[in-house]
């Protein structure tokens, strides 16, 4: 244990898992059973904080329990909704190990549904050729694999967890990350970290706009701490947006990605403003079926939307109205009385919804090993990008996490295993270490002033994001969040008003977010910019057409202060 | 979203917030913030955009926000203990405190992690 009178604290580590999700807490396991000596950090609760335990449904794997499958059907499947971007080394590499991370999580007690011959359940999702989803009731599928992987991690001497902890710099030594550095929320105790290896599972940026249905924690910043340590973000500009996400009315104690599945399982009916399906004018089947991809849907709501055909507050209308109380109640068990509290009665009124942000398809540019290209630097989850392409079939993240977090965890083992102590240079941490400093206990550089906070920019920032870099882009648009965005990160950062205070200061947590995640949401407004077509989840209004010329995937790095970006050779 | 055909209802409404502030048991107090909110939110809605327009350094924690799954936002409103997320805000004064069993961090934050995860 660290004496917290000591003004600075240093741990020796073999592999550092930043991240305590699904990916962060696969990677810890794999590599712990690897012989590694692991440190799991998490900015909030090792195995709670994360996108994974909000999943409610679906969790892709071609195990052919209900109809006959194979990882090869599973791929196709995952390559059409990729809109010909997907890295196809790493898409095979999920749907070939999705299953047996399964079978690993049901030895783990994870609870997957049954059918009543007792094989696992199986359901069918949009973009999906087979029966292929697995689940645990009710709704619980994230929770109950966090769960079970949070309790890997505590039961295992190997693995030493560190919640309440954020991380504000890889160190890097000669081009070769050899650790990083953060602080303790709880106490401000800067601290160094010297690792062999180190992986980064930090999700996605859903914290940088205004509607989202990951938490709320989740800035980007594992993006700037790898393009800061030399590592190429991959495809930045396909973010998901989940179509149908609650809108209206107010409702809390529910993920907002509740009403997919249960539009579902019920037979729910979108309906525009006016009352009328409108699913047939974008090409899809009628309103009885639910094969219609992500993007299609996001599209069709928003241009009814644009046309003046929105529900009050701006969305569509989901209807469950035509579906007797009986049949809800079995469908929707305990959920009926979370509805209820939120003076929700769906047997007398729609809801509203429209899309919200959901995940990162682009991230940090990895091979199949998760090596970024940086030696001693992994990136593994929804960070890691490339898998998915341009567009994530639904029930994809959850294997993503497992398969990348196992693989991750594998190969960073063997890595530290081989290089047993990294050559560590305090010199190498010491501007990191004197940056946190300079933050935390003290009003910061010019920062002493009643200026606008950290939480105000983020708010500012939110607002920004969801105008401007949302679901339908246009150059103006990009042009003006990226000088905003360029502004706030150069000037904006140094001029907040941080308060002075040690303890549990959320500002000091805020500031590093925005540190990181502004240039993180400055490489997506490059790369939105750049890519002059629409694909997949990045629509441009100004540039509708697919251009088979783009058909190639984006890179970003950062050079000195400037994001540079270049387009792959066109491989396929 | 500018094609809504119909304005949102206005079912917004008032209310006063009592917080504790302060960094133990023994120095701190209450401050009192009359906000304006609409029908459904929850009292972490509110602390949110409290930190976000008037108090910053206000601290709350909370990770999910919305979904209840990453329990972090307990505290005690009105005397009993609640999720944050979870509690409906009410016209009137509401009574915030942070938990009264655990070690106080800042504010409404008290110390619920096991030993094990600490620094």
């Amino acid at each position: 244990m660290a004496d917290r009178r000591q003004p600075s604290s240093h741990i020796e580590t073999d592999v550092l898992v930043a991240g305590g999700g699904g990916a962060g807490m696969f990677a810890a396991v794999s590599a712990a059973r690897n012989g590694a000596r692991v440190l799991l950090i998490d900015k909030n609760v090792v195995g709670r904080g994360g996108a994974t335990i909000m999943a409610q449904m679906t969790c892709a794997a071609a195990l052919g329990e209900e109809e006959p499958d194979s990882p090869e059907q599973h791929l196709i499947d995952t390559l059409e909704a990729g809109r010909g971007l997907c890295n196809e080394d790493l898409a095979a590499l999920i749907c070939e190990n999705a299953p047996k991370r399964i079978r690993e999580m049901e030895g783990w007690k994870v609870q997957w549904a049954r059918q009543e011959n007792g094989k696992i359940k199986q359901v069918i999702a949009p973009g999906h050729s087979r029966k292929r989803c697995v689940y645990v009731d009710f709704l619980k599928t994230g929770a109950a694999i966090s769960a079970a992987l949070r309790k890997q991690t505590s039961r295992n001497d190997a693995i030493r967890r560190l919640s309440n902890f954020s991380l504000t710099d890889l160190v890097t030594q000669d081009g070769a990350v050899i650790g990083a550095t953060g602080f303790d929320i709880a106490t401000g105790t800067p601290v160094s970290i010297q690792a062999s290896a180190t992986i980064l599972c930090l999700g996605g940026m859903t914290k940088m706009f205004r509607r989202t249905t990951a938490p709320n924690n989740i800035a980007g910043e594992g993006l700037g701490l790898a393009l800061r340590a030399g590592a190429r973000i991959i495809d930045l500009e396909f973010l998901q947006f989940y179509p149908n996400g609650h809108l209206a009315p107010r409702m809390v104690g529910l993920d907002p990605t509740i009403w997919e599945p249960t539009r579902v399982k019920l037979g729910g009916r979108l309906l525009n403003g006016d009352g009328e399906e409108f699913l047939q004018n974008y090409g899809e089947g009628s309103g009885e079926q639910y094969n219609t991809t992500r993007d299609t849907l996001a599209h069709a709501m928003y241009k009814e939307v644009e046309s003046g055909r929105g529900s009050p507050h701006g969305g569509v209308f989901l209807s469950f109205q035509h579906i007797d109380h009986q049949k809800l109640e079995t469908a929707l068990g305990p959920f009926l009385e979370f509805f209820d509290r939120n003076n929700i009665d769906l047997t007398k009124q729609p809801v509203e919804v429209y899309p919200i942000t959901h995940y990162q398809m682009g991230g940090i540019k990895v091979n199949t090993n998760m090596e970024t290209g940086v030696p001693g630097l992994y990136a593994a989850g929804e960070i890691a990008g490339g898998a998915n392409g341009a567009n994530r079939l639904s029930g994809n993240a959850l294997p993503e996490a497992m398969v990348f977090g196992e693989r991750a965890g594998d190969v960073a083992a063997l890595h530290a295993a081989k290089m047993p102590a990294p050559g560590w240079n305090q010199a190498s941490a010491r501007p990191h270490m004197d940056l946190i400093e300079s933050v935390i206990g003290q009003n910061c550089g010019q920062n002493a002033g009643d200026g606008c906070s950290p939480a105000n920019m983020l708010g500012e920032l939110k607002a920004l994001m969801w105008t401007k870099v949302g679901m339908f882009r246009n150059e103006t648009d990009l042009s003006d969040a990226l000088a905003a965005i360029r502004a706030m990160r150069r000037i904006g950062l140094q001029n907040l008003s941080v308060s002075a205070e040690t303890i549990q200061n959320t500002s000091v947590v805020e500031w590093f977010e925005l540190r990181n995640g502004l240039l993180a949401i400055e490489a997506l407004a490059v790369a939105a910019l750049n890519r002059r077509e629409s694909r997949g989840a990045h629509q441009r209004d100004d540039f509708p057409e697919t251009l088979e010329t783009y058909q190639r995937s984006q890179n970003i790095s950062l050079k000195g202060d400037a994001l540079l970006s270049s387009f792959a050779e066109q491989s396929r | 979203m500018s094609g809504a055909k119909t304005a949102p209802p206005d079912s917004s409404r008032s209310a006063r917030l009592k917080i504790w502030r302060g960094k133990s048991r023994e120095d701190g107090g209450y401050q009192n913030y009359d906000i304006v909110f609409e029908e459904g939110e929850s009292v972490l809605d509110a602390l949110v955009a409290l930190r976000r327009d008037r108090a910053p350094d206000l601290a709350v924690r909370f990770s999910c926000f919305n979904a209840n799954v990453c329990k972090e936002c307990t505290m005690l409103i009105d005397g009993a203990v609640h999720y944050a997320c979870l509690a409906k805000l009410k016209p009137g004064e509401t009574q915030i405190d942070p938990l009264p069993n655990r070690k106080l961090l800042r504010d409404l934050i008290t110390d619920t992690l096991s030993d094990k995860e600490k620094l």
